[in-house]
């Protein structure tokens, strides 16, 4: 029932970030450059999602809803959620992909975990469950862009997280699982996850500073 | 410096949405004050992340016309701005408890609970009761057993304990095994943020019998 993405599809994508480094950075500058070609890794999410932000690009949409509208369906179901409102709430959520495009932050986080974090605060809301207060959201202003090293290196980071989740043992990932699908209460949540997050919590640092810096 | 932070637990279940609402207030305000529990939290966000973007398996197909229907919805309708009331920043209360008491410490409207030491209840959920604490320099906060899980975030002032420092930004975590004897430390009054999700045990400061007439 669980895959992240197959270690060996990951690992196959992974050195093509690497090698194509100057490439992919000119695309993330760029996006229409990638338009033909079928977006797999973490740098080209990311490049669909700029098109959306710049140029409200519908094929980049459409790309973006045929990988994750399924999925953030599937994860509701999991979460507890009947096909109906699942249905609705990843159509809502794709909704809100296209008017926050711009407010991604690609040095701080993957698509897919900024997909998350919208399709969560949805499942809050649809499910009636405990409001959640946030801290006030970080964000780059009008003339400040991350650092491309840094998009580029939390994508990477993100790519391994998910092979990393994807080899833990059966007892730990199903125990994580269950955490996100909602089913654990926090003191029924181990402490040690196995989870190696001290390498994309440091790179997200990293990235938190400089943001503040171009603040202050 | 902050030196206390949350414990893993507790921000994969905020990062989740599965915690109580009081908690949910404790944590969102401890990671306003804290990069490094903010970079963690993005770190246990990208977990869940990469559970969204499972294989095919983790997918469950959308209804025919959901792309054209999605793509109507965001043509056709506007989009509706989320009423956030503004924060001020740098302000004793992050950002997310001003939502809730408002802007300015001295607009809190606090009761006596005996030997100079104030509350105020903060209405959430009733899975878990939110306070907050006004404790005179020098006063012992009310010796205290816990049922459950309780958070004391330190917003002004600091408190100490047997064997630690509390200091604004600290949040300190404990459990049914922890009890202690903090002392708001000399200098300011000390404000913090105390959580429990089971009615605190007051020792010795008031007789038992009064616990459910005073809420507390």
């Amino acid at each position: 029932m669980f895959d992240v993405q197959s270690p060996d599809r990951a690992a196959r994508q992974y050195p093509s970030i690497v090698g194509n480094l100057p490439m992919v950075r000119e695309n993330i500058h760029r996006g229409k450059r990638l338009a033909s070609v079928k977006a797999e890794s973490g740098a080209e999410w990311v490049t669909l999602i700029r098109r959306v932000a710049e140029t409200q690009d519908t094929d980049a949409f459409t790309e973006l809803f045929e990988h994750f509208a399924p999925r953030i369906k599937g994860f509701l179901i999991k979460s507890g959620a009947d096909h109906a409102m699942a249905e609705e709430c990843a159509q809502d959520v794709m909704v809100t992909v296209w008017r926050k495009a711009a407010q991604f932050d690609p040095s701080r986080a993957s698509v897919a975990t900024w997909i998350f974090t919208i399709a969560r605060n949805r499942r809050i809301d649809m499910l009636r469950r405990d409001r959640r207060p946030e801290p006030e959201e970080l964000n780059w202003g009008p003339e400040e862009e991350p650092d491309q090293l840094d998009v580029l290196g939390m994508q990477q980071e993100a790519g391994q997280l998910a092979i990393a989740l994807s080899r833990l043992p059966e007892k730990q990932r199903s125990m994580i699982e269950r955490a996100y699908f909602g089913e654990l209460t926090h003191s029924e949540i181990a402490e040690e996850t196995g989870l190696p997050l001290g390498t994309i919590k440091s790179r997200i640092r990293l990235a938190l500073e400089r943001l503040r810096h171009s603040l202050s | 410096m902050i030196t206390h932070h949350l414990s893993d637990k507790l921000l994969m279940a905020y990062s989740a949405g599965s915690l109580p609402e009081a908690f949910n207030l404790a944590v969102a305000s401890h990671i306003a004050m804290c990069d490094e529990c903010r970079a963690r939290l993005a770190s246990f966000d990208a977990v869940g992340g990469a559970l969204l973007d499972q294989g095919p398996e983790g997918r469950e197909p959308m209804t025919k016309g959901a792309l054209e229907a999605t793509l109507e919805r965001i043509k056709s309708t506007a989009p509706t701005p989320r009423q956030r009331k503004s924060v001020s920043q740098n302000a004793t209360l992050p950002g997310p408890l001003q939502q809730y008491v408002g802007e300015d410490v001295a607009g809190i409207k606090w009761r006596s609970v005996g030997n100079g030491v104030r509350q105020m209840i903060i209405p959430t959920s009733a899975q878990a009761t939110a306070r907050l604490l006004y404790i005179p320099a020098g006063v012992a906060v009310p010796d205290h057993g816990h049922g459950g899980m309780e958070l004391t975030l330190v917003l002004q002032g600091a408190f100490e304990d047997q064997s630690d420092w509390f200091g604004r930004g600290d949040i300190e975590v404990a459990d049914e095994s922890t009890e202690h004897q903090p002392v708001a430390a000399p200098g300011a009054d000390c404000i913090c943020l105390a959580v429990t999700d089971a009615p605190l045990k007051f020792r010795g400061l008031l007789p038992r019998l009064a616990q459910p007439f005073l809420g507390i």
